[in-house]
């Protein structure tokens, strides 16, 4: 039985497909909507983490019910934020991506609003090699099934938006050394003091 | 029936002899006692006990496994001029060659076998009862090259002594077929021992074609060093007749043996050096080190002056009929190639590893132990063998019904 | 909308559990063969008189996976299930891992040792080793250390090259084995039948990759700690004087799901998928990028493939 490629290609199309869906939606003028990302049906769905809000910060309108001061300028609340903002030139400013009238949403330099399940693809209208990699899984990380279902990871899952510079980590212990092995006569026991080589 | 008067015959041999007899068999029983105990150590506890790693997975075990192989073949020196050019002197003794190769074959085995992670599954590599690895696998090659080098090697080892015990003539028909056999066997043997090493395009260090030659020419410098002391022992102890020209030819052709030893060294150090490649770093790290990781140097370096010094003791023909300076020879080239083909060709082959990681390696007490076990095996089994064969060969240990004319081993 | 299951996130090393449909499936059937088993006499003796596993009849196999699911339940308390599952047919795997993404943090390392049950100490055994290199050198074995043990990682100055089982597609490891107990599957594993080896060592000394390691002891695997979902090939607890290595977590990848090492590395550096499939990330990651593989000069072809993705 030949493996389902084609079945794979089409579910593939539909994933592509499903946020421009979404976008055409958008931009007919209808209400803003809590778009997430429909998963196509079939056998090989394949489904988005949720993006990593901080608890209770969204929906952003709670707050910001009306457009606000565009200019750049020292915030009094998200001063945390701007304080690490740290997202290419110094003159990096929040509504650079952060849609002034609807706080709910991000947007394009066309104006088209993004909602923050579809954030990849503001990532991508700066990052277009890193996007296209990343919908094919070239990048960024995928986890599941290699001939089935995957989750994949949105880029703010790993790369903080306001931060993006991937983090150094603790390395985990290097391996024990060869002179180091030894031996010891009973299983898990404490390491026994080794035989010394003459 | 003859072969049990023979066999009852040969532990009444063994069980008989002076007090420097049976001090020696007492010393080798001990030495065996010493490695069943250093065994049982590693059998309960796993190979963990030796100092091999996976960054040094073959060393002392496998490196005195590939001298002796060495050893087995060079009875070959002996059986050459024996058989081939009928030469009466070598005549006369060509059976101790072989009963060394028995000997040394048994030492094999067993370094083979202590080396081996799961012993108990050793019928694997048997076919019917296993799967050997056909055609592919040198190592299963080498299972059956050496076991039929035993074979053959035992079988005209006992088929000569038994006829000349009980006063016949040797069957021409069987032993001469047989034994011209071994020649190109034993140069087999120690082929396959070499392309083992020689196939594996992941060590640069053996992955030379010069390996197989350098194998054979260390082999010929060393069995046949043994034997000339060998012989000079038992002309002593049991007043066997060995004639002087037997053991000079031997020293004579190791001579030979011996520059060919030197020559292709030197062809090796001239590629690794000139080319200069990243495979140069194995050779530096036996010859000069890297870094403060120096542990094999002092032995490459003894070895090649021992092996210098010997070849130039056994070329000049009056140092060769010298028997201090032959004697001499005899030891420096024996420990020449015990380091250069033991660990002076396994351990540079792994060090670096393939990930470029340089552990040292060193035997642990437990891996002496278990060698001294094998060599007092392999002594053990030579002394009882020369134990059953000089008599016969004296014509002092015969059947009681036997030809009243019989010489000593009958050519 | 689809209810997802909790995903591993960046700190959580713990790999997904198997399904629980598969485990109860897998658990009744082994439960039947174990029962069939204990009433057939003379196991003892088909143990002793074992063929290589490519010669046994599925009978047999079958028997075999139900005396070692019990085996292995007894002696780590938990209910094992061994699988002797084959190959899927189309498929050829290949891995891709990232060099312009790896940062050494060596959690690929601790997730192999745990999904796939390795002795953890004397002998510790990692099938994947990470190599940090300098950036001034390359790709360059003598200036290498899989010892690197800094505060954080990357170190600058330094990138970082993990190694494990290439998977090549001329092992010199089968080759040199005397007794065939590795061989090379169709789906592009190279394999270890643990109960045939003879632990000579010999396939350790040929690997160009150091991907093999040797029990020198008998394996310590704390049964806490302990995966009890097997291969035959793969995972199952080992023993004392055998060789074993990568398997591209055969336990996984033969029910459709990533290696360990694929889904705990926090960057993304790992692909994995089936080389015939156009659409799988390893065949993306081939047409996208230039790829190379380590010691080309060897032409053991590995189906293991490096490339940097920037």
């Amino acid at each position: 039985m030949r493996f389902p490629t084609k079945a794979l290609r089409l579910c593939a199309g539909l994933l592509l497909a499903a946020p421009p869906l979404c976008r055409a939606a958008e931009s007919s003028g209808g209400a803003p909507e809590e778009a997430t990302l429909e998963a196509p049906s079939g056998p090989l769905n394949i489904q988005a983490e949720k993006p990593p809000f901080t608890e209770g910060i969204f929906p952003c309108s709670q707050c910001h019910d009306r457009a606000g001061d565009p200019n750049p300028r020292t915030l009094a609340f998200h001063d945390d934020i701007q304080a690490s903002l740290h997202h290419g030139p110094p003159s990096r400013w929040c509504l650079d991506c952060h849609d002034n009238g609807k706080r709910d949403f991000l947007h394009l330099i066309n104006g088209r609003l993004i909602p923050f399940t579809a954030s990849y693809e503001l990532c991508g209208q700066c990052h277009g090699d890193k996007y296209r990699d990343w919908r094919v899984g070239v990048h960024g990380k995928r986890v599941g099934m290699w001939n089935g279902q995957k989750t994949y990871f949105l880029c703010v899952n790993c790369h903080s938006p306001h931060s993006p510079r991937f983090k150094a980590l603790k390395p985990l212990p290097p391996p024990v050394p060869p002179q180091d092995q030894g031996f010891t006569a009973t299983p898990l026991a404490a390491p026994a003091h080794q035989e010394k080589s003459p | 029936m003859g072969m049990i008067d023979f066999l009852a015959g040969a532990v009444r041999q063994v069980r008989t002899g002076g007090k420097t007899y049976k001090g020696w068999v007492g010393i080798l029983l001990a030495m065996i006692a010493v490695g069943l105990a250093g065994y049982a150590k590693q059998w309960r506890l796993g190979l963990i006990a030796t100092n091999m790693r996976d960054q040094v997975t073959w060393a002392f075990y496998v490196g005195n496994f590939t001298f002796l192989v060495g050893v087995a073949a060079a009875a070959v020196l002996l059986v050459v001029p024996a058989y081939v050019y009928q030469w009466k002197p070598m005549k006369e003794v060509v059976v101790l060659g072989e009963l060394l190769a028995i000997s040394a074959l048994t030492m094999c085995l067993s370094f083979i076998l202590v080396d081996m992670g799961r012993p108990d599954r050793l019928t694997h590599i048997l076919p019917g009862l296993g799967s050997p690895n056909w055609p592919s696998s040198l190592l299963a090659w080498d299972a059956l090259v050496l076991n039929t080098y035993l074979v053959v090697n035992l079988s005209v080892a006992v088929h000569i002594l038994y006829k000349a015990y009980r006063g016949e003539a040797y069957a021409k028909w069987f032993v001469v077929p047989v034994v011209l056999f071994s020649i190109p066997m034993a140069v087999g043997i120690h082929t396959v021992t070499a392309f083992l090493y020689n196939g594996m395009a992941a060590r640069p260090f053996w992955n030379a074609s010069i390996l197989a030659p350098r194998f054979l020419a260390s082999a010929f410098c060393s069995g046949p060093a043994v034997m000339i002391i060998l012989f000079q022992i038992l002309r002593k102890t049991t007043g066997l007749e060995i004639k002087d020209e037997a053991i000079w030819k031997v020293a004579e052709l190791m001579a030979y043996a011996m520059f060919f030893n030197l020559f292709f060294l030197g062809a090796e150090l001239f590629k690794e050096y000139y080319s200069r490649t990243e495979h140069l770093l194995y050779t530096e790290y036996l010859w000069s080190g890297i870094g403060d990781k120096r542990a094999l140097v002092p032995y490459a370096w003894f070895a090649l002056g021992a092996s210098v010094v010997a070849f130039l003791l056994f070329l000049i023909p009056r140092t060769r009929r010298n028997w201090f300076t032959l004697n001499l020879g005899a030891v420096l080239i024996f420990a020449g190639v015990y380091i250069e083909k033991g660990m002076g060709l396994v351990i540079p082959g792994m060090t670096p590893d393939t990930l470029g990681e340089i552990y040292e390696y060193r035997p642990t007490v437990n891996e002496w132990m278990v060698a001294v076990g094998i060599f007092g095996l392999g002594g053990l089994v030579f002394t009882l063998l020369v134990k059953i064969a000089v008599p016969i060969m004296q014509g002092t240990f015969r059947a009681p019904d036997a030809a009243p004319e019989s010489a000593a081993v009958a050519h | 909308m689809n209810s997802h299951r909790r995903l591993p996130v960046l700190a959580d090393p713990v790999a997904p559990e198997a399904s629980e449909s598969r485990r109860r499936f897998l658990k009744a059937g082994g439960a039947a063969l174990a029962a069939l088993a204990a009433c057939k006499p003379g196991a003892v003796v088909e143990e002793l008189t074992r063929r290589n596993f490519k010669e046994m009849k599925p009978e047999d196999l079958r028997a075999l996976l139900a005396r070692l699911e019990k085996k292995y339940s007894e002696e780590y308390g938990k209910a094992v299930t061994v699988s002797g599952a084959g190959p899927m047919r189309g498929v050829n795997f290949a891995y891709g891992l990232d060099l312009s993404r790896c940062i050494g943090c060596r959690r690929c390392v601790y997730a192999c040792v745990k999904e796939n049950n390795q002795s953890r100490e004397h002998p510790q055994i990692q099938w994947i080793r990470v190599l940090q290199m300098e950036k001034e050198h390359g790709v360059d074995l003598a200036h290498s250390t899989p010892y690197y043990n800094p505060e954080l990682v990357p170190e600058p100055g330094h990138f970082y090259m993990p190694t494990q089982c290439q998977q090549c597609r001329y092992p010199p490891c089968t080759k040199v084995c005397p007794v065939k107990a590795t061989w090379k599957e169709p789906d592009g594993i190279v394999v270890i039948d643990y109960d045939w080896c003879i632990g000579c060592r010999c396939c350790t000394a040929a690997c160009p990759y150091g991907a093999r390691k040797f029990n020198w002891a008998e394996p310590k695997l704390p049964a806490a700690e302990m995966n009890p979902v097997t291969h035959y090939l793969g995972n199952r607890p080992r023993q004392k004087g055998v060789v074993e290595k990568c398997t591209f977590c055969i336990q996984r990848s033969r029910v459709g799901r990533y290696p360990a090492c694929v889904e705990i590395c926090p960057v993304g550096a790992r692909k994995f998928g089936n080389l015939l499939d156009p659409e799988s990330e390893i065949r993306q990651v081939m047409d996208r990028k230039r790829v190379f593989v380590f010691k080309q000069e060897l032409a053991t072809e590995p189906q293991f493939y490096y490339f940097y993705a920037t």
